[in-house]
Formats: C-alpha cells, sequence, structure tokens
C-alpha cells in the first residue's frame, strides 16, 4: 500500500516548493512538510561590494518584491552613513512601497490565488488559472491586471524600472518627482480604488457563502504576530517600530528598534528544506522547541498589530473585517481579506500624498562617507517584516550580509497550516486533486516569496509524499 | 510559428523558472491586458501561473527564466529542449548567469551551504540535505547545458520586448515595441 503523497512542484506560488504527507496505514495524516529547494548564495556573493550597490543587487533575489529589498537595502545604506535622508526621499520611497504592496498583493490575489477562490478549489485543473478566469470572469481579471499595472506604474516612476529599478539608493533617491509624474499617478486612483472596493464587497460576500470550511481550517491556530507600527499603533508600512501581539491582543513586546532584530528572533535549521525557520526567543524555554516561538508576519499581522489605518474607507473596511475576525485574526484564510484592506489604504495614502507639495521637492539625497561599520535597514514588505543588516569595512565594502526575509518568518506557520489542512481533509489514502489543491492553496493564502526567502540557497516545488510510519516511502503524488 | 500535422492546433507556449529571482516572469506579467490578445492566439500550457506539475509534449515556444543551478534544473532544462520546438533564453540569468552566477566567484557550494547554515552562531548546526536537489558546482546560463534557439536579454527584458519576440514568433502583429537596431 502507497501512502506518501508529493506534490511537486506547488504551483501558482511564487517560487518553488514541495509539500510531503505522511500517512498512518489507517489514512491518519502522521506529518506534513513543506520543503524549499533553492540556493542563490546571496548572503555569500555580497561580500567585497561597496555598500551603495547593495540595493540594485539584493533587489535580484526577488523580482516580485524587489522595492522592499532596494527599501531595506538602502536604509542599512543609511545607517552606515549615519545620515537623515531629505523629507521628498521619505515620500518617495514610502510611495514606491504603497505601489509594491498595491502590485505585489493584485498579483496574490487575482493571478494567483482568484481561480481557486472564484472558480472553487475543485475546479478543472487545466482551466484553473488566471488564463481560464479570463474566460469565465473577464471583467475581473481585467480589473485586476489594471489595478496591478497601477501599482507597477508608481514603482516605475519612483524608481525609474517597473522592476529592478535604479534609483532607490543610500542616502535617498537619486531623481525628483516631477509635477507631471505626480499627475499621471492622480488620474489613476480613482479606478484602482473602485476596482478594491468592488472586489472586497465581492469577497466578503464569499467569505459568507463559500469560505466557512477554509476559514476555520486553513492555519487556524493562536501564535504572536509580527510588524511595525506607527505612532499611535497606526498601519505602517516603511518606518515606525516593531510590535509583538499575542492571540488575545496583549502586546508581547512593543516599540523595538528594527536594529535589535537578533535579540528577539532566532533561527532554526531544517535537513528538509532550505528555508530556515526563524522563531521568538522569548517564548522558547530552555530546552524548549522552537514550535513554542512561532510567530505571523504579513498583511494578517500588520493587522493584528495595528489599532487603524488613519484613512476613511480602510478604516470602515477593518470594522467590518474585526465585526467577522475578532479583535485578532488567527486563520491564515484571512491573509486573503487584510491583503484587499491593505490595497485599499495603500491607494488612499497615495492619494494623501500627493497632495503635498514636498514629494516634488529637488532635494532628494544626503551624502555621506561610512560613519558606522554596521547598518541593518527593514521595511515592511508585502509578505512581512524584511530585514537586510550588514556590515562594511573603513571603505564601505560588505564583510558581512544577513537577510531575514518575510517568508522565513512564516516558515513554522506554514507548515502547520498544511497540517491542519490534511488533517480535516484527508481521510484514507486516496488523496483527490481538490484535495492537493487545497493543501497548495493553504501555502497560496501566505503568499510565500520563495525567490526571496531562499535568497540564501534555493528552488521550492510542492510535492505530496506519503510515507509509512517506519519512513518507507509508500507513495509519490504529482498530478499531470 | 508553422505546424505541420494536419489538425490546426493552437500554438503551445510554456514559460519556466529555473535559478532566477522571478523578475522576468514579472515582466511578463507587466504584458498587462495584452495577455488577453496573447491567450487568444495560443495556449500557456506550463508555468508558474498555471497548475499543471510536470513539463508537458508538444510546447512550440518555451520561454526559460533563470541560470542552471542544481540538479533539478539541469534534470528540467534537458526535458524542455527535448519537448519544445523552441526553447528561449529568458533574461539574463538563462543568457549569461548574471547575478544568479556570481556565486560561481565565491567558491565551492558545499561550504558556502555550510557557512550560511551551519557556520552561523545562532543555528544548530542542521544542514540541509533531504528532499532538496544537489547545487551545480557552478550556475550556468542555458546554453551550456542544452542549445538554445533565442535570446530575450534584459534583467528583466522589459515587457515590450517579450511582446516583440511574442508577436514575430505567433505572427500576432508586425509592430515593433521594444527592439531597436543601433
Ligand atoms: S535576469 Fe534579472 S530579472 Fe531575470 S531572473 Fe535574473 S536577476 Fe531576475
Amino acid at each position: 500500500m502507497h501512502n506518501t503523497h508529493v506534490i511537486d512542484p506547488v504551483t501558482r506560488i511564487e517560487g518553488h516548493a514541495k509539500i510531503t504527507l505522511q500517512l498512518e496505514d489507517d489514512g491518519t495524516v502522521s506529518d506534513a512538510r513543506f520543503h524549499v529547494t533553492e540556493f542563490r548564495g546571496f548572503e555569500e556573493l555580497c561580500g567585497g561590494r561597496p555598500f551603495q550597490e547593495m540595493p540594485a543587487l539584493t533587489a535580484r533575489t526577488c523580482g516580485i518584491c524587489p522595492v522592499s529589498h532596494l527599501l531595506a537595502s538602502a536604509k542599512a545604506g543609511d545607517a552606515i552613513m549615519s545620515v537623515a535622508i531629505p523629507p521628498a526621499a521619505v515620500l518617495q520611497r514610502r510611495l514606491a512601497n504603497l505601489g509594491q504592496i498595491i502590485q505585489s498583493h493584485a498579483l496574490s490575489f487575482f493571478h494567483l490565488s482568484a481561480p481557486d477562490l472564484l472558480l472553487g478549489m475543485d475546479a478543472d485543473p487545466s482551466e484553473r488559472n488566471v488564463f481560464g478566469l479570463m474566460a469565465s470572469e473577464p471583467e475581473v481579471v481585467r480589473r485586476g491586471i489594471r489595478l496591478r499595472q497601477f501599482g507597477q506604474e508608481v514603482i516605475e516612476k519612483v524608481s525609474g524600472r517597473k522592476i529592478h529599478g535604479q534609483e532607490i539608493v543610500p542616502g535617498g533617491v537619486a531623481e525628483p518627482l516631477t509635477d507631471d509624474e505626480v499627475i499621471e499617478i492622480g488620474y489613476k486612483t480613482g479606478e484602482a480604488k473602485q476596482t478594491t472596493l468592488d472586489v472586497l464587497a465581492h469577497f466578503e460576500s464569499l467569505l459568507v457563502t463559500r469560505f466557512g470550511g477554509e476559514v476555520k481550517n486553513f492555519g487556524n491556530f493562536p501564535s504572536l504576530f509580527l510588524g511595525h507600527v506607527g505612532p499611535g499603533g497606526r498601519w505602517e508600512h516603511y518606518d515606525g517600530a516593531l510590535r509583538v501581539v499575542d492571540s488575545q491582543g496583549a502586546i508581547i513586546a512593543d516599540d523595538v528598534e528594527a536594529a535589535r532584530y537578533k535579540e528577539l528572533l532566532a533561527e532554526a535549521g531544517n535537513t528538509d528544506s532550505y528555508l530556515k525557520s526563524p522563531y521568538w526567543r522569548a517564548a522558547v524555554g530552555a530546552n524548549g522547541s522552537p514550535w513554542d516561538g512561532i510567530y505571523r508576519v504579513g498583511p494578517l499581522a500588520r493587522l493584528n498589530v495595528a489599532t487603524h489605518f488613519g484613512t476613511m474607507l480602510a478604516d470602515a473596511a477593518l470594522q467590518r473585517y474585526r465585526g467577522r475576525t475578532g479583535e485578532i485574526a488567527t486563520s491564515s484564510f484571512h491573509y486573503h481579506y487584510a491583503r484587499l484592506l491593505e490595497v485599499l489604504a495603500s491607494i488612499e495614502r497615495i492619494e494623501q500624498m500627493l497632495g503635498d507639495p514636498e514629494l516634488t521637492s529637488e532635494f532628494v539625497r544626503a551624502e555621506a562617507g561610512v560613519n558606522r561599520r554596521r547598518g541593518v535597514g527593514a521595511s515592511e514588505a508585502p509578505r512581512g517584516t524584511l530585514f537586510h543588516d550588514y556590515e562594511v569595512d573603513g571603505d564601505g565594502l560588505i564583510t558581512g550580509v544577513n537577510m531575514v526575509i518575510a517568508t522565513g518568518h512564516n516558515n513554522l506557520a506554514m507548515n502547520k497550516t498544511i497540517r491542519e489542512i490534511a488533517d480535516a481533509y484527508i481521510d484514507g489514502p486516496d488523496v483527490p486533486e481538490g484535495t492537493l489543491n487545497r493543501l497548495e492553496a493553504g501555502i497560496r493564502a501566505y503568499d510565500p516569496c520563495l525567490s526571496c526567502s531562499t535568497h540564501a540557497l534555493g528552488q521550492m516545488p510542492f510535492q505530496v509524499q506519503v510515507v509509512r510510519p517506519d519512513g518507507e516511502l509508500l507513495t509519490e503524488l504529482r498530478r499531470d | 510559428m508553422r505546424r505541420t500535422n494536419s489538425a490546426p492546433s493552437r500554438p503551445r507556449i510554456a514559460t519556466i523558472w529555473l535559478g532566477g529571482c522571478s523578475g522576468c516572469h514579472m515582466s511578463f506579467v507587466d504584458l498587462d491586458e495584452w495577455l488577453f490578445e496573447l491567450r487568444r492566439h495560443a495556449d500557456i500550457v506550463y508555468g508558474p501561473l498555471v497548475d499543471r506539475k510536470d513539463f508537458p509534449e508538444d510546447v512550440d515556444a518555451v520561454l526559460v527564466e533563470g541560470s542552471v543551478t542544481n540538479t533539478d534544473n539541469l534534470e528540467l532544462a534537458h526535458q524542455l529542449r527535448a519537448r519544445s520546438k523552441v526553447v528561449i533564453s529568458f533574461g539574463d540569468c538563462a543568457v549569461t548567469g548574471n547575478v544568479t552566477a556570481l556565486r560561481n566567484l565565491v567558491g565551492e557550494p558545499g561550504e558556502m551551504v555550510y557557512r550560511v547554515y551551519a557556520e552561523h552562531p545562532d543555528r544548530d548546526g542542521q544542514m540541509p540535505s533531504e528532499v532538496i536537489p544537489d547545487l551545480l558546482p557552478q550556475a550556468l546560463p542555458l546554453h551550456h547545458v542544452v542549445p538554445v534557439d533565442l535570446f530575450l536579454p534584459g534583467c528583466p527584458p522589459p515587457a515590450p520586448r517579450i511582446r516583440d519576440a511574442l508577436t514575430s514568433l505567433l505572427g500576432i502583429d508586425d509592430t515593433p515595441h521594444g527592439i531597436r537596431f543601433g
């Protein structure tokens, strides 16, 4: 009898992964593991490079959220130079990150997950993709594409290109923004906002009619939540300080500077994945396991740590959200919902910023040499908190690099989520295709970005293996 | 792209991601609403956006992002070559090795993995060794491993350049957007 299922590769995610499931003879699940299989060695290959070059280089860890790396890297450079960057540069960088949140969340929702959400988890796999959705829901796809395009165009205006822009640099940004560019962005916010409001209303109705089971079973467990907040607990994505809350909403840590991340977080290694498993150090006792320190980052966590958005429509939506999820949302299925709220808030914030005359100031860059040997930069990437930590010599050449990537923080949570889904939906060794897709959808809820997360090593095919209790490999299930 | 068999069938396009950052695929997604046009003329039969798990037979053209970095990539490279008429090196990592190949300058991959995973003070010394594929000694451009028909450079290639390549391959439209000579 065959008892190992392998889904390989996991599709419609941003990277390469496998899933292995181990079943007992009676068909109950004994283990579920998520593997990331790529190594690229960024921590190694940056050695000896000037820190000024790091934003452009580290952006190449990820083509989906290059802006997050540009920002964290440039901020680490600011710290090495020990400068406060000009206000216009702060505004431009914030603008780019908002564009990035919009485009990346739109990609996750429309291009990758909408086929599950709108066609159904059990829909025909050959049609269950964005191209299939073009036939059945062309207007939804068209509007989703245009929403993402809006985010990409905002990024292009600030950083010079849609992908791997060169204009976010240590000390600020390279070029002032022009009045024309500001006007062009302004023309498009209305459509973007309307699309988001419409899809949000649609998703809210589906939550009631279709996704009760997913909300209950897709990673619905207590954990800590980590993210940046701004003054007064406002939702934040670029500056601010770290806050950690638990599932009851108690604040476990607050007002923590990003540079202290190493005191708070530890990383466990894995033998079956290039993705490490960070955990919250203080929650793990002397002989405790990393699982005691499980935490989540990203949209779900940011809404849990923040008290409010500070923009009108997004705050109204947040009230409805909390009416459904409770004060703290513990189901990872709500990552989708949280993402839509963040898109709305990002569009509203962009609208607010466009009226600020400082945005087009010609003073955009501080110049300085090396004034510190270490610099830590952090930003809230679409998928969660990102840290770049550099050490340099007196000439500014890199001697050490550590990057803690958003998707990595969620590694333990992703593993726990597929275990929960397997327990809820698998009954015996015959696992139907729709159930395999549910496992993948559980991973997709986190919108993992595996090229980033395995910046160190890695590729991630999605694969389900069923292994017997004695370790014998029984089935490798691949879907064709 | 002409098919010789009798039944007229739609061109079959695949995209694949080896050792890259996905930026080339994001640039493909930056085709935006033109993706509707693409769908009118061709089927996307494999790639990160669709659910198929194995590389299909009878592919007309495949866009290959990334360089060949591990044993999985190597196997896929041979498979996609055997099953596709036109193989396109899609972006600088596939064309030259680019950033992905910078690791070649640093040294032997096993030692790198050891430094990144086992030597850091905070880690328990566990090394990834099960399930995951072995790294090749060097990250290689695609044409070092299999013959390549077309090269589409850029990091990433801008969307208009991708569009031009696809329109000329598919014979859709002859207005060049991104390719300039001189
Ligand atoms: S060529 Fe550039 S954009 Fe494409 S995968 Fe390589 S680093 Fe990423």
